[in-house]
């Protein structure tokens, strides 16, 4: 008996920290709209700063408390200064860029840490006067964690006066229902942006504080913890707060008696149960569906499709030259670059197929990445497959992973959507992280070897013209197919639903084939990916790539077909030149934070708008 | 008979929007649904449309059955829809709106490879050319003014060749010179296809100017049908719309 109230007490001590990121975070989207992905960079820097200043006050109650509420402030003020000097430039960008932003300071944040803190795990301080365990019913339960207990109702009741008793949080929950609406009143948004960036950034940065006594300090933790406060905020309903604590007691509570049943299944548990809540209830626990509205389509309106003027297809054909003439000028580094610059493209143009056109996030699009890459590997492994069937076949895997997910995914639309499709991948990752016996898991499968006329060995040469081939025709395959009825359609459902009704569209149908081709070209990339590198890793269908992929599609510009492309060529392009730079996440996040401040409509978009009438792109009348 | 409706009833919560509301529409007609705000109008017109399915009550379209079919089945039925805010695709030009309507009534929706903007092109402009506005049809269609927009929609609207046009507010936010331009457009566009018309509106010029036959609707009861003669004449009709506005019209 002692033994399970222990466990659920442990699970209610773990919400503690969870509830406090995913509140931060879902108070900093329901009023800016901003998908904060450098929320957990905010977390690791309150464990750290924690860390810092209760060395620097000494290891006394005082010196402890005040440590960690000073960190909390602290990370909050950073979260402020990263609102006015980065985020503020880039509010009228389209939908979601932001996010790009918030990505470059993940980047530059991990390497500060490194420096400042170096890469050993560090050990948290004990609390003083809570060092002990205490005795329930037989079992000990570490005195800390009665601590962390109340911290999660005091914050909560804190966060419910605030918002409820004085004109700021009113503010703030009127911005979060209507912000047009707030705006058209007079209220300074300015002001209110950057004070809930402090809010929700001293959220995220006492969750770091307080758990350092029981998790410590180390440089994963970003990462870590930014997936799971998706998930509770999502779970809970964007912009509930009480959601948020519902959400993060009960994925807490789950885990920590799924632990007990089935160990294997706390990696994806949380991610289960946020597709299981998103396909019942698709605004999450406590959540309302969007006002209309609130989409946040900024910008001007995207221009009709027109097929590419004749110096633009010029310039396209000069490029293939390019490509093809590559071999003779360029020694194998170069092509191996390219390799992965085209493959790469390949996997961005795909994305925004569905992201652009069709209107629909991906935040887990490495799924169908590294679902042609595990089908093709798997191939080779089990089947005795060659390369040429295992390239042919293995995307038939993404094919079946797209359509699963697709069906469910593409009846949510907006954050909901691209959460849950971040939940699938996470699902498919944690299949192919723990499935030892056929995956390898986290070693992989080694081995994959071309064959014999492509083979490294040799010469890079025809496995670079066979990738450029491959890559080329189904990039050419997809914007084809936006000129097609099919991509018209899709882009009718993204452009008016209501409508697309009423001309008998059948608007989940056209949406999830969609979702489904993108998967398909997707998985073509992951399954010439691993055969250039020899192998296949879980990385291969993890958070990470699906933001490389987001990245690009944003960084090259959503709203135009090259954009990917660009994106692209650009990103993989700057992290190989930066990588051999020691802090190269540095100069990498600062690099994609000054592109996004240079570039709001992304890459493609200031190139088409600056270079397209020489090209012969015709500017389309404005408003 | 095009439209044959029979005791329809619709309740939200505990109130009862639509109350046993029965109405027939014939080829060439153009009917009016009118009453004052809260009435039931919309509740009515979105169970004919599909978007809402009735408690009770059948809505027979020639040979089918509408209530509880989804919209886009509904459409293919042959019947066309405007909106009150017009909703058409921002992203194209106005006559890819139309091509594609077109591409759907044609079920190529799933065709991967042939150039949408090449198909249907003839009978995309003959359409426009009717509604006029043919001379704007390569123009993006997030740059149209209003009064253009809705005859954009006009045109989406017959491109399935619709028996059953619904008509939801079909002047609302227009200059009184573009509404009387509209509704005589629709008219004559009636009358030539022989397709039947079910609309709301508020404007009561456009309602007594152009509509065959009105209904009028009141707490989700029909109060009173008839010629706009006999309507106006009408004593509870008087009444419920103070008297006011129906004495001057």
């Amino acid at each position: 008996m002692g033994f399970y109230i222990v466990q659920v007490l442990t699970g209610l001590s773990s919400a503690a920290a969870l509830f406090l990121v995913a509140s931060g975070l879902s108070i900093i989207f329901g009023v800016t709209r901003v998908v904060n992905l450098a929320h957990g960079s905010f977390y690791m820097l309150g464990a750290y700063i924690a860390y810092s200043l209760i060395d620097l006050f000494g290891r006394g109650g005082l010196g402890f408390w005040g440590g960690i509420v000073l960190a909390a402030v602290a990370v909050g003020m950073i979260g402020a200064i990263v609102e006015v000097l980065i985020l503020r430039r880039v509010y009228q960008a389209p939908e979601l860029f932001q996010l790009v932003a918030t990505f470059g300071v993940i980047l530059v944040i991990q390497d500060i840490a490194l420096l400042v803190w170096g890469a050993e795990d560090l050990v948290g301080h004990r609390a003083p006067g809570l060092t002990g365990a205490v005795d329930i019913m037989g079992t000990p339960l570490p005195a800390y964690d009665l601590a962390l207990i109340a911290i999660s109702p005091v914050v909560l009741a804190g966060l419910w006066l605030l918002f409820n008793r004085t004109r700021w949080g009113t503010l703030v929950r009127a911005a979060t229902q209507d912000r047009e609406m707030v705006g058209a009143l007079g209220v300074n948004q300015a002001w209110l942006f950057t004070g809930t960036f402090f809010l929700g950034s001293m959220l995220a940065g006492l969750g770091g504080a307080v758990q350092l006594p029981k998790g410590g300090a180390d440089l994963l933790m970003d990462f870590n913890v930014i997936a799971a406060a998706f998930v509770v905020v999502v779970v809970g309903g964007m912009g509930s707060i009480f959601g948020a604590f519902l959400a993060a007691v009960l994925i807490a509570e789950l885990n920590a008696f799924g632990i007990l049943v089935f160990p294997e299944i706390t990696l994806v548990l949380m991610f289960l149960v946020m597709a299981v809540v998103l396909i019942f209830r698709p605004w999450g626990l406590l959540g309302s569906p969007e006002a209309p509205g609130q989409k946040g389509q900024q910008g001007p309106p995207e221009q009709p499709l027109r097929p590419a003027p004749v110096r633009v297809q010029m310039a396209g054909v000069a490029v293939v030259g390019f490509l093809a003439l590559l071999p003779v000028v360029a020694g194998p580094f170069a092509l191996v670059l390219t390799v992965d610059i085209l493959i790469f493209a390949l996997f961005a143009v795909s994305l925004h197929f569905i992201m652009g056109p069709g209107g629909m996030v991906s935040f887990g699009h490495a799924a169908y990445f590294g679902g042609g890459a595990y089908g093709a590997a798997l191939l080779i492994h089990y089947a005795n497959s060659n390369m040429e069937s295992a390239m042919a076949l293995g995307p038939v895997l993404a094919a079946v992973l797209a359509l699963v997910f697709g069906w469910f995914c593409v009846r949510l639309s907006g954050v909901y959507l691209a959460m849950l499709t971040l939940a699938f991948a996470q699902v498919a990752w944690s299949v192919v992280f723990q499935w030892n016996d056929v995956t390898g898991g986290d070693d992989g499968l080694l081995y994959i070897v071309k064959s014999a006329w492509a083979d490294t060995a040799q010469s890079w040469v025809p496995f670079y013209l066979l990738t450029a081939v491959l890559c080329l025709s189904a990039m050419l395959f997809l914007r084809r197919v936006l000129f097609s009825p099919f991509g018209y359609a899709m882009r009718a459902c993204r452009d008016s639903e209501l409508r697309s009704h009423a001309i008998g569209i059948n608007v989940l149908e056209q949406r999830w084939l969609a979702f489904t081709l993108s998967g398909v070209a997707a998985g073509v990339a992951g399954s010439l990916y691993v055969f250039s590198k020899g192998s296949a890793f879980p990385d291969y269908m993890s958070i990470p790539l699906s933001f490389d992929a987001l990245i690009m599609v944003l960084l090259g510009g959503v709203k135009t077909l090259l954009g990917p492309i660009v994106g692209a060529v650009t990103f993989t392009w700057i992290q190989d030149e930066i990588s051999r730079f020691e802090y190269w996440r540095f100069f990498l996040g600062l690099a994609i934070i000054l592109l996004v401040i240079a570039f709001p409509q992304g890459i493609a978009g200031f190139g088409r708008r600056y270079l397209g009438p020489w090209f012969g792109i015709r500017a389309e009348e404005a408003q | 008979m095009t439209l044959v409706v029979d005791g329809l009833f619709k309740a939200f919560g505990g109130v009862q929007a639509v109350n046993n509301v029965s109405f027939r529409l014939d080829a060439g007609e153009l009917l009016a649904l009118i009453g004052p705000n809260g009435a039931g109008k919309t509740t009515c017109f979105n169970m004919l449309n599909g978007q809402l399915r009735p408690d009770a009550g059948s809505i027979r379209f020639f040979d089918n059955e509408l209530a509880g079919v989804a919209p886009r089945k509904i459409w293919r039925l042959g019947v066309g829809r405007t909106f009150q805010i017009t909703a058409t695709f921002g992203s194209m030009t106005v006559r890819e709106n139309v091509q594609m309507a077109l591409m759907s009534y044609h079920r190529r929706l799933f065709a991967l490879l042939p150039r949408a903007a090449a198909l249907y092109v003839d009978e995309a402009m003959a359409l426009l050319d009717r509604v006029g506005m043919a001379d704007q049809a390569d123009r993006p269609c997030s740059v149209l003014a209003y009064g253009d927009l809705k005859r954009v929609e006009l045109a989406v609207a017959l491109a399935n060749e619709p028996r059953l046009l619904l008509m939801d507010e079909p002047t609302a936010g227009m200059a009184p010179k573009e509404r009387v331009e509209l509704m005589a457009l629709t008219a004559d566009i009636v009358a030539e296809r022989k397709i039947a018309v079910l609309f709301t509106e508020h404007d009561m010029d456009v309602v007594f100017g152009h509509a065959g036959r009105i209904l009028v609707l009141n707490r989700g009861q029909l109060i009173a049908e008839g010629n706009p003669a006999e309507v106006r004449e009408n004593d509870q009709v008087r009444e419920v719309y103070l008297g006011a506005e129906l004495g001057h019209a």
